[in-house]
Protein backbone atom coordinates (compact mmCIF):
# COMPACT_ATOMS: atom_id res chain seq x y z
CA UNK A 1 0.00 0.00 0.00
CA UNK A 2 1.55 3.46 -0.75
CA UNK A 3 -0.05 6.83 -1.40
CA UNK A 4 1.09 10.42 -1.98
CA UNK A 5 0.27 12.60 1.05
CA UNK A 6 1.48 16.28 0.71
CA UNK A 7 0.74 19.56 2.61
CA UNK A 8 -2.21 21.02 0.42
CA UNK A 9 -1.25 24.60 -1.70
CA UNK A 10 -3.77 26.28 0.56
CA UNK A 11 -1.49 26.09 4.02
CA UNK A 12 0.94 28.91 3.04
CA UNK A 13 3.56 27.72 5.81
CA UNK A 14 4.60 26.69 9.36
CA UNK A 15 1.45 27.77 11.88
CA UNK A 16 2.22 29.43 15.32
CA UNK A 17 -0.09 27.27 17.25
CA UNK A 18 1.61 25.25 20.67
CA UNK A 19 3.09 22.54 20.13
CA UNK A 20 0.55 19.59 20.22
CA UNK A 21 -2.53 22.00 19.73
CA UNK A 22 -5.25 20.24 17.66
CA UNK A 23 -5.58 23.70 15.63
CA UNK A 24 -3.27 22.70 13.27
CA UNK A 25 -4.98 19.26 12.20
CA UNK A 26 -7.91 21.17 11.87
CA UNK A 27 -6.64 23.78 9.59
CA UNK A 28 -5.01 21.47 6.93
CA UNK A 29 -8.21 19.39 7.38
CA UNK A 30 -10.07 22.49 6.19
CA UNK A 31 -7.48 23.28 3.20
CA UNK A 32 -7.60 19.77 1.83
CA UNK A 33 -11.54 19.75 2.25
CA UNK A 34 -11.62 23.30 0.30
CA UNK A 35 -9.19 21.83 -2.72
CA UNK A 36 -10.88 18.47 -3.06
CA UNK A 37 -14.18 20.30 -3.50
CA UNK A 38 -13.10 22.67 -5.74
CA UNK A 39 -13.61 25.53 -3.75
CA UNK A 40 -10.28 27.09 -2.49
CA UNK A 41 -10.00 30.16 -4.73
CA UNK A 42 -14.08 30.81 -3.56
CA UNK A 43 -13.95 30.40 0.37
CA UNK A 44 -14.77 32.86 2.78
CA UNK A 45 -13.48 32.10 6.12
CA UNK A 46 -14.81 34.62 9.19
CA UNK A 47 -11.82 34.12 11.76
CA UNK A 48 -12.89 34.54 15.34
CA UNK A 49 -10.59 36.05 17.76
CA UNK A 50 -8.63 33.78 20.36
CA UNK A 51 -6.24 30.48 18.98
CA UNK A 52 -8.38 29.74 16.45
CA UNK A 53 -7.39 33.27 15.20
CA UNK A 54 -3.98 32.19 14.32
CA UNK A 55 -5.56 30.66 11.40
CA UNK A 56 -4.59 33.55 9.65
CA UNK A 57 -1.25 32.84 9.78
CA UNK A 58 -1.54 29.13 8.05
CA UNK A 59 -4.24 28.93 5.59
CA UNK A 60 -3.96 30.74 2.30
CA UNK A 61 -7.74 31.53 1.10
CA UNK A 62 -9.84 35.12 1.91
CA UNK A 63 -10.64 35.79 5.14
CA UNK A 64 -12.15 38.56 7.26
CA UNK A 65 -10.86 39.32 10.83
CA UNK A 66 -13.90 39.06 13.50
CA UNK A 67 -15.29 40.84 16.72
CA UNK A 68 -15.16 38.27 19.44
CA UNK A 69 -17.74 35.89 19.31
CA UNK A 70 -19.27 37.61 16.20
CA UNK A 71 -17.78 35.56 13.68
CA UNK A 72 -21.07 33.68 13.05
CA UNK A 73 -23.03 36.54 12.60
CA UNK A 74 -20.11 37.88 10.38
CA UNK A 75 -20.62 34.39 8.09
CA UNK A 76 -23.91 34.65 8.28
CA UNK A 77 -23.91 38.15 6.47
CA UNK A 78 -21.40 37.40 3.69
CA UNK A 79 -23.48 34.57 2.95
CA UNK A 80 -26.33 36.24 2.17
CA UNK A 81 -24.31 38.66 0.06
CA UNK A 82 -22.28 36.29 -1.81
CA UNK A 83 -24.55 32.93 -2.13
CA UNK A 84 -22.09 31.43 -4.14
CA UNK A 85 -19.16 31.41 -2.42
CA UNK A 86 -18.31 28.88 0.29
CA UNK A 87 -18.35 30.73 3.71
CA UNK A 88 -17.65 29.37 7.02
CA UNK A 89 -16.73 30.55 10.21
CA UNK A 90 -13.85 29.29 12.21
CA UNK A 91 -13.97 29.66 16.03
CA UNK A 92 -13.29 28.23 19.88
CA UNK A 93 -15.60 27.10 22.38
CA UNK A 94 -15.02 29.99 24.07
CA UNK A 95 -15.53 32.43 21.40
CA UNK A 96 -18.48 30.65 19.84
CA UNK A 97 -20.38 28.86 22.78
CA UNK A 98 -19.74 31.61 25.87
CA UNK A 99 -18.98 35.47 24.08
CA UNK A 100 -20.84 34.80 20.82
CA UNK A 101 -23.74 31.87 22.13
CA UNK A 102 -26.52 34.15 20.96
CA UNK A 103 -24.65 34.67 17.26
CA UNK A 104 -24.09 30.76 17.24
CA UNK A 105 -27.87 29.49 18.32
CA UNK A 106 -29.52 32.16 16.21
CA UNK A 107 -27.01 31.53 12.78
CA UNK A 108 -28.79 27.90 13.54
CA UNK A 109 -32.31 29.06 14.07
CA UNK A 110 -31.94 31.40 11.27
CA UNK A 111 -31.01 28.82 9.32
CA UNK A 112 -28.04 30.96 7.53
CA UNK A 113 -26.66 29.04 5.21
CA UNK A 114 -22.76 28.58 6.17
CA UNK A 115 -20.90 26.33 8.30
CA UNK A 116 -19.44 27.05 11.46
CA UNK A 117 -16.63 25.00 12.48
CA UNK A 118 -15.86 25.14 16.52
CA UNK A 119 -12.79 23.86 17.76
CA UNK A 120 -13.57 22.57 20.94
CA UNK A 121 -10.65 22.18 23.84
CA UNK A 122 -12.73 23.22 27.00
CA UNK A 123 -10.78 26.50 27.93
CA UNK A 124 -9.74 29.96 26.54
CA UNK A 125 -6.38 29.09 25.17
CA UNK A 126 -5.00 32.30 24.51
CA UNK A 127 -5.66 34.41 27.44
CA UNK A 128 -4.39 31.65 29.89
CA UNK A 129 -6.25 29.04 29.99
CA UNK A 130 -9.74 30.18 32.02
CA UNK A 131 -12.64 27.95 32.11
CA UNK A 132 -15.08 28.04 29.30
CA UNK A 133 -18.55 26.47 29.08
CA UNK A 134 -17.13 23.68 27.68
CA UNK A 135 -14.68 23.04 30.72
CA UNK A 136 -15.60 19.43 31.84
CA UNK A 137 -16.63 18.79 35.65
CA UNK A 138 -13.58 18.58 37.90
CA UNK A 139 -11.18 20.30 35.51
CA UNK A 140 -8.95 22.23 37.23
CA UNK A 141 -8.52 25.64 34.96
CA UNK A 142 -7.37 29.14 35.93
CA UNK A 143 -10.57 30.03 37.09
CA UNK A 144 -12.11 26.87 38.51
CA UNK A 145 -8.64 26.30 40.44
CA UNK A 146 -10.60 23.71 42.95
CA UNK A 147 -12.34 22.24 39.36
CA UNK A 148 -14.97 23.31 37.56
CA UNK A 149 -18.50 22.22 39.80
CA UNK A 150 -21.72 22.18 39.16
CA UNK A 151 -22.90 24.43 41.75
CA UNK A 152 -20.75 27.02 40.56
CA UNK A 153 -20.82 26.80 36.90
CA UNK A 154 -23.73 24.47 35.86
CA UNK A 155 -22.66 21.47 33.38
CA UNK A 156 -20.74 21.93 30.71
CA UNK A 157 -22.57 22.90 27.28
CA UNK A 158 -23.05 20.78 24.70
CA UNK A 159 -24.17 22.57 21.52
CA UNK A 160 -24.52 19.78 19.54
CA UNK A 161 -27.55 18.41 21.82
CA UNK A 162 -29.13 22.23 21.30
CA UNK A 163 -28.69 22.46 17.73
CA UNK A 164 -29.99 19.03 17.01
CA UNK A 165 -33.34 20.59 18.39
CA UNK A 166 -33.45 22.79 15.23
CA UNK A 167 -35.36 21.08 12.94
CA UNK A 168 -33.87 22.99 9.68
CA UNK A 169 -30.36 22.07 10.32
CA UNK A 170 -28.71 20.66 7.59
CA UNK A 171 -25.86 19.02 8.60
CA UNK A 172 -24.84 18.34 12.41
CA UNK A 173 -21.08 16.11 13.67
CA UNK A 174 -18.89 16.20 16.30
CA UNK A 175 -14.94 14.80 15.28
CA UNK A 176 -12.33 14.77 17.30
CA UNK A 177 -8.44 14.81 16.12
CA UNK A 178 -6.72 12.39 19.42
CA UNK A 179 -5.65 9.93 16.74
CA UNK A 180 -5.64 9.04 12.92
CA UNK A 181 -9.29 7.53 12.20
CA UNK A 182 -10.92 10.02 14.11
CA UNK A 183 -9.21 12.91 11.75
CA UNK A 184 -10.07 11.01 8.85
CA UNK A 185 -13.61 10.98 9.83
CA UNK A 186 -13.88 14.70 10.85
CA UNK A 187 -12.43 15.76 7.75
CA UNK A 188 -15.52 13.26 6.03
CA UNK A 189 -17.25 15.41 8.38
CA UNK A 190 -16.28 18.96 7.14
CA UNK A 191 -16.87 18.16 3.71
CA UNK A 192 -19.83 16.87 4.26
CA UNK A 193 -21.22 20.07 5.90
CA UNK A 194 -19.41 22.10 2.89
CA UNK A 195 -21.54 19.83 0.33
CA UNK A 196 -24.78 20.80 2.79
CA UNK A 197 -23.98 24.24 2.76
CA UNK A 198 -22.97 24.36 -1.39
CA UNK A 199 -26.18 22.88 -2.03
CA UNK A 200 -28.55 25.25 -0.43
CA UNK A 201 -29.50 22.63 2.34
CA UNK A 202 -29.49 24.70 5.66
CA UNK A 203 -27.18 25.66 8.49
CA UNK A 204 -24.16 22.99 8.63
CA UNK A 205 -22.10 22.72 11.75
CA UNK A 206 -18.90 20.53 12.77
CA UNK A 207 -17.66 20.75 16.55
CA UNK A 208 -14.18 19.40 17.44
CA UNK A 209 -12.54 17.74 20.17
CA UNK A 210 -8.82 19.43 20.30
CA UNK A 211 -6.07 19.42 23.08
CA UNK A 212 -4.84 22.11 24.36
CA UNK A 213 -1.64 20.96 25.85
CA UNK A 214 -0.35 24.22 27.57
CA UNK A 215 -3.49 24.94 29.28
CA UNK A 216 -4.19 21.56 29.99
CA UNK A 217 -0.27 21.11 31.76
CA UNK A 218 -0.02 18.22 30.26
CA UNK A 219 2.55 16.15 27.51
CA UNK A 220 0.69 16.46 23.73
CA UNK A 221 0.36 12.71 23.84
CA UNK A 222 -1.04 12.80 27.26
CA UNK A 223 -3.76 15.05 25.99
CA UNK A 224 -4.58 12.89 23.19
CA UNK A 225 -5.49 10.23 25.60
CA UNK A 226 -7.66 12.61 27.11
CA UNK A 227 -9.87 13.02 24.73
CA UNK A 228 -10.02 9.85 23.92
CA UNK A 229 -11.22 8.96 27.61
CA UNK A 230 -12.81 11.55 29.73
CA UNK A 231 -13.57 14.19 26.85
CA UNK A 232 -15.11 11.71 24.40
CA UNK A 233 -17.34 10.49 27.00
CA UNK A 234 -19.24 13.74 28.07
CA UNK A 235 -19.02 14.66 24.14
CA UNK A 236 -19.74 11.71 22.11
CA UNK A 237 -17.97 11.99 18.72
CA UNK A 238 -20.23 10.85 15.20
CA UNK A 239 -22.14 12.41 13.15
CA UNK A 240 -25.75 14.22 14.77
CA UNK A 241 -27.94 15.34 11.44
CA UNK A 242 -27.16 14.12 7.86
CA UNK A 243 -29.21 15.19 4.72
CA UNK A 244 -31.78 17.42 6.91
CA UNK A 245 -32.36 21.04 6.34
CA UNK A 246 -34.23 22.19 2.82
CA UNK A 247 -33.91 19.65 0.76
CA UNK A 248 -34.95 16.70 3.34
CA UNK B 1 6.19 2.27 -0.60
CA UNK B 2 6.37 5.56 -0.09
CA UNK B 3 9.22 8.16 0.22
CA UNK B 4 8.69 10.06 3.74
CA UNK B 5 10.37 13.49 3.43
CA UNK B 6 10.44 15.16 6.35
CA UNK B 7 10.24 19.31 6.81
CA UNK B 8 12.07 19.36 10.29
CA UNK B 9 11.93 23.16 10.44
CA UNK B 10 7.97 23.07 11.11
CA UNK B 11 8.55 20.55 13.81
CA UNK B 12 7.79 21.41 17.52
CA UNK B 13 8.58 18.25 19.06
CA UNK B 14 5.34 17.59 20.14
CA UNK B 15 5.58 13.40 19.76
CA UNK B 16 2.28 12.69 18.27
CA UNK B 17 3.36 11.19 15.25
CA UNK B 18 5.96 8.84 16.96
CA UNK B 19 2.90 7.71 19.05
CA UNK B 20 1.02 6.84 15.90
CA UNK B 21 3.70 5.10 13.79
CA UNK B 22 3.07 1.70 14.06
CA UNK B 23 6.33 0.57 13.09
CA UNK B 24 8.36 2.58 15.39
CA UNK B 25 10.14 4.23 12.43
CA UNK B 26 10.00 8.05 14.28
CA UNK B 27 12.19 9.18 16.84
CA UNK B 28 13.14 12.67 18.64
CA UNK B 29 16.61 12.94 17.35
CA UNK B 30 19.77 15.17 18.64
CA UNK B 31 18.78 18.01 16.66
CA UNK B 32 17.63 21.38 17.04
CA UNK B 33 15.60 23.55 14.75
CA UNK B 34 15.57 27.37 14.32
CA UNK B 35 12.99 27.31 16.64
CA UNK B 36 14.82 25.47 19.50
CA UNK B 37 12.53 22.11 19.18
CA UNK B 38 14.57 18.86 19.23
CA UNK B 39 13.30 17.56 15.94
CA UNK B 40 11.65 14.29 14.77
CA UNK B 41 14.04 11.78 12.50
CA UNK B 42 12.40 8.77 10.22
CA UNK B 43 14.32 5.37 10.25
CA UNK B 44 13.75 4.81 6.24
CA UNK B 45 14.23 1.62 6.72
CA UNK B 46 11.28 0.84 9.16
CA UNK B 47 9.23 3.22 7.21
CA UNK B 48 6.19 1.73 4.72
CA UNK B 49 5.03 5.02 4.28
CA UNK B 50 1.89 4.76 5.37
CA UNK B 51 0.86 8.13 6.15
CA UNK B 52 -0.03 7.93 9.74
CA UNK B 53 2.44 10.80 10.81
CA UNK B 54 0.73 12.92 8.15
CA UNK B 55 -2.69 12.77 9.39
CA UNK B 56 -1.99 13.38 12.95
CA UNK B 57 1.09 15.79 12.70
CA UNK B 58 -0.47 19.23 13.74
CA UNK B 59 2.90 21.40 12.21
CA UNK B 60 2.81 20.13 8.62
CA UNK B 61 6.26 18.58 8.85
CA UNK B 62 5.71 15.20 6.94
CA UNK B 63 5.03 14.51 3.18
CA UNK B 64 4.80 10.90 1.76
CA UNK B 65 5.90 10.38 -1.83
CA UNK B 66 4.15 7.48 -3.60
CA UNK B 67 6.87 5.56 -5.59
CA UNK B 68 4.26 2.51 -6.97
CA UNK B 69 3.22 4.52 -9.92
CA UNK B 70 -0.40 4.78 -8.24
CA UNK B 71 -1.90 8.10 -7.20
CA UNK B 72 -4.70 7.81 -4.98
CA UNK B 73 -5.04 9.44 -1.85
CA UNK B 74 -6.86 9.38 1.62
Amino acid sequence: MAMTKKIPDTIKGANTFCPGCGHGVVVRLIAEALEELGHADDAICAVAVGCSCLVNVALGIDKIGCPHGRASACAAGIKRVRPGNLVFSYQGDGDSLSIGLAETVYSAQRNEKFTQIIVNNGVFGMTGGQASPCTLIGQKTTTTVDGRSVNMSGVPLDIMKMFGQIESVAYLARGSVHDAQNILNTKRYIKKAFEAQMAGAGFSCVEILSPCPTNWHMEPVDSMERIAGVVSAYYPIGEIVTGGGLNA
Amino acid sequence: MGKISLNTGYCKSCGLCIRACTRGALSISGKTNEKGYRVIAADDMKCVGCGLCYTVCPDYVFTIEDQTGSEWTV
